[in-house]
């Protein structure tokens, strides 16, 4: 499903280098998992993949299902069916939650070549995810995401996701700021996409969310590379003894 | 779950919107024109000209005069040049002042008598001119139910009135609803008493020269307790080339009655710009309240500046009577330039006057707007919310005035100004003067100006909008206080307008 090859990333605006080569291939039906210090370039590479403003891409490639990503526009991306959980959502006053979902959906459909969804459709689709993930018709009124607390903005990502149906799912950090039930819901969340077709990319610092979202690989990042790959035992080492010793290890 | 349900109606406005952008693909949707034989004065003004308007329109002999000092006066006055605006002379002798299709040259008795070329351009306007159906013969059309909301409209081409709809059904409620220069013939007792109090014949450059020269507009009484039982509408479409339009509209509210009055208008796409100087004048009495809603589309210019309507327009409410209320709201997304300040003067006790406005400006159209709250009445109260949004080249001026008199105790005004800004090349400014002239009134004001954030837009984007949905979108969120003030029927145009004038403004 997705494949990155040596991928080089830089600021476009500074000579910083972030992305060193990032090589990895997640294929469809499959969850893996990215940990690793801050600031080793995680956030940066889901940016990179979604199509954010601001990087050069220096070097190397990435692909969904054969297509070239990196030359797509953003929303041309999403209607290929890349989603990105943003690990710090936007808000945008005065639009309603719903107006946005559904024009987004919309939007993706018409990309596609696809029937708009009715308003009814819409509605009943809109209702049952939201029940789903405890998320209150109110909220679904209110303004994107504005005066949600951090723990609502992350089901508000995986609602987003869940309305909008992609193949390859980038969660970056969805679990931080959730108390433990909300990480119930989340996982839930996630796991009710799971599928053959589907692939997700997860985002995290902890341990806790892969014990309710399984990964099949859980890779590491450092310093714009990933460093090592490895089975769902490999978060459990980075929970117990941090990252030292396996960066010490690649030292050698 | 009720609530939802509801909501949806209002979701699936939006959403038009975004149709609407990607149907019209970039270009000014009422730009074309309706080719029909028309009958014009020689160019120019002066008081020959004056005559012929008045005799054209049958005019009792006061109103001629009146036009004619009007006229007088006029030319003793120099044009104004403190708004922030910038544009080329106007040759005022080099317009018409007088056009009119020659189907009208016999005022039609009803509207089974209008050209049907005209009809049809009212129709391509998406006018919802019921009587069509009553045009067409189908027995009964005027009793059956409209669909929707009932709207009466009064349709002004050019120099003339074309028709008005529902007029029946209005007399019954005893709302008098007609074009101008009919009112001045079949009630010069409302017209002598009310035509200029409001705004003087000396107010202004372009509302004397409108006094001079005004052609047709609209008329509303609506008689003492009553409740206009639907919608009025004037549409305004400027259809000959180098002809002024300079309609001129009176609405009398008497005690305790309500109205809702809505006004839209479009033009031709000309690489000539073309003159509009309208007056509309609002008495409200004791208890009563109005209120007046303009989308106003004229034709902004290409994308190079050039053509265009230029749009000085005096509209003024005076709120009378103890605990009458005002309620202006504009979405101005056309013309070249922009001048225009509907204003409030808060005579009566506790009266209120509102103000809602949403300015959007692309390319290199400018506009100086905003409005005027005179405080004269003890507790008077007033609110402005504007909302000023620029992309490509253009600039867009907020000018507002806050003014409490002595006698305005205990009064207050709350004014928010907030500025949206596509792109860094276009302007904002915010011109506030407040007076205050006694102590035990308060004026609040607040102002913001901020740009298209990039991180909404990359979001907007990654969840599959493309640029311009993504600005439509965040720019109706913007101004969405003031399309929630705005009637249905124009909440939804206007929130197209919104998405089709900011076409090209980013990318
Ligand atoms: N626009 C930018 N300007 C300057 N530095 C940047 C910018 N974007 C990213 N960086 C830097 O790139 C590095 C990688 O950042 P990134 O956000 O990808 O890290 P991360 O792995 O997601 O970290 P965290 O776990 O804290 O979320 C950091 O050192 C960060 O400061
Ligand atoms: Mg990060």
């Amino acid at each position: 499903m997705l494949k990155i090859n040596n991928l080089h990333v830089k600021l476009e605006e500074e000579d910083k280098q972030i992305l060193k080569g990032v090589d990895l291939e997640v294929p469809a039906g499959k969850v893996h998992a990215i940990m690793g210090p801050n600031g080793s370039g995680k956030s940066t590479l889901s940016y990179v993949l979604s199509g954010r403003d601001g990087y050069e891409v220096t070097a190397g490639d990435a692909t969904l299902d054969g297509e070239e990503l990196l030359d797509m526009e953003p929303e041309e991306r999403a209607a290929a069916g890349l989603f990105l959980a943003f690990q710090y959502p936007v808000e945008i006053p005065g639009v309603g939650n719903m107006t946005f979902l559904r024009t987004a959906v919309n939007a993706q459909r018409k990309a596609r070549g696809e029937e708009e969804m009715s308003a009814a459709d819409f509605l009943k689709f809109i209702r049952a995810k939201a029940k789903d993930l405890k998320i209150d018709a109110d909220m679904l009124k209110r303004p994107v995401n504005v005066g949600f607390s951090g723990g609502e903005k992350k089901r508000n990502e995986i609602l987003q996701m869940a309305m909008l149906e992609p193949k390859m799912c980038i969660l970056d950090e969805t679990d931080s700021g959730l108390d433990v039930d909300a990480m119930k819901l989340v996982s839930e969340g996630v796991n009710a996409l799971r599928d053959e077709g589907r692939a997700f990319l997860v985002i995290t610092h902890y341990q806790r969310l892969l014990d309710h979202i399984k990964p099949d690989v859980v890779h590491i990042m450092a310093a714009g590379r990933i460093v090592k790959s490895g089975g769902p035992e490999l978060a459990l080492e980075v929970e117990n003894n941090g990252y030292a010793d396996i960066l010490a290890e690649i030292d050698a | 779950m009720a609530g939802l349900d509801e909501l949806n109606v209002k979701e699936g406005v939006e959403e038009e919107t975004v149709e609407a952008v990607k149907s019209l693909a970039g270009t000014y949707k009422y730009g074309w024109e309706t080719e029909i034989e028309m009958e014009y004065a020689p160019k120019g003004v002066n008081p020959d000209i004056v005559r012929l308007i008045s005799e054209k329109n049958d005019e009792p002999e006061w109103m001629t005069e009146w036009r004619l000092e009007a006229f007088a006066r006029w030319e003793k006055l120099d044009e104004p040049s403190w708004a922030l605006l910038n544009y080329p002379e106007i040759d005022f002798q080099d317009q018409y002042y007088y056009a009119r299709p020659k189907s009208m040259e016999e005022k039609p008795k009803s509207l089974d008598e209008v050209d049907p070329k005209l009809l049809a351009t009212y129709e391509k306007l998406g006018i919802p001119l019921k009587e069509q159906m009553i045009l067409a013969g189908v027995e009964g059309a005027e009793d059956m139910p409209a669909e929707g909301r009932k709207v009466a409209v009064d349709a002004v081409f050019d120099s003339v009135s074309v028709g008005t709809t529902f007029q029946a059904e209005l007399k019954k409620a005893g709302v008098i609803f007609c074009s101008i220069s009919e009112a001045i013939k079949e009630h010069p007792e409302l017209v002598k008493k009310y035509l200029g109090s409001v705004v003087p014949v000396s107010d202004n450059y372009y509302a004397t020269l409108n006094s001079a020269v005004f052609s047709d507009g609209s008329f509303v009484y609506i008689p003492p307790n009553t409740r206009c039982p639907m919608e009025l509408s004037t549409y305004f479409r400027i259809n000959a080339e180098n002809t002024g339009q300079f309609e001129r509209t009176l609405i009398i509210a008497d005690k305790g009655s309500y109205v809702s009055y809505l006004e839209g208008c479009t033009a031709p796409q000309r690489d000539t710009a073309q003159l509009h100087a309208a007056v509309v004048e609002i008495i409200i009495e004791e208890d009563a309240e109005v209120k007046y809603s303009t989308v106003q589309n004229w034709f902004p210019g290409d994308e190079e500046g050039k053509g265009g309507i230029y749009n000085f327009v005096t509209k003024r409410a005076d709120c009378r009577g103890d605990r009458s209320k005002v309620m202006w709201t504009q979405v101005e997304t056309g013309s070249a330039v922009t001048w225009k300040y509907p204003s409030c003067i808060l005579r009566g006790a506790e009266s209120q006057g509102e103000f809602y406005s949403i300015a959007i400006t692309n390319n290199y159209q400018q506009a100086d707007t905003g409005t005027k709250m005179v405080h004269l009445g003890r507790d008077t109260k007033s609110r402005i919310v504007s909302k000023g949004i620029s992309a490509g080249k253009a600039q867009n001026t907020y000018r507002g005035l806050v003014s409490m008199h002595p006698k305005a105790k205990n009064s207050r005004n709350y004014t928010q100004c907030d500025s949206l800004l596509i792109g860094d090349k276009c302007g904002a400014h915010t011109v506030p003067y407040i007076e205050v002239k006694n102590n035990s009134s308060r004026v609040e004001h607040e102002a913001t100006t901020s740009k298209v954030d990039e991180e909404q837009m990359f979001y907007c984007r990654q969840r599959g909008m493309d640029e311009e949905e993504a600005v439509a979108l965040i720019v109706n969120g913007f101004a969405k206080e003031v399309l929630q003030a705005l009637p249905m029927e124009f909440a939804m145009e206007a929130q197209q307008l919104v998405a089709i004038s900011l076409e090209g403004s980013v990318g």
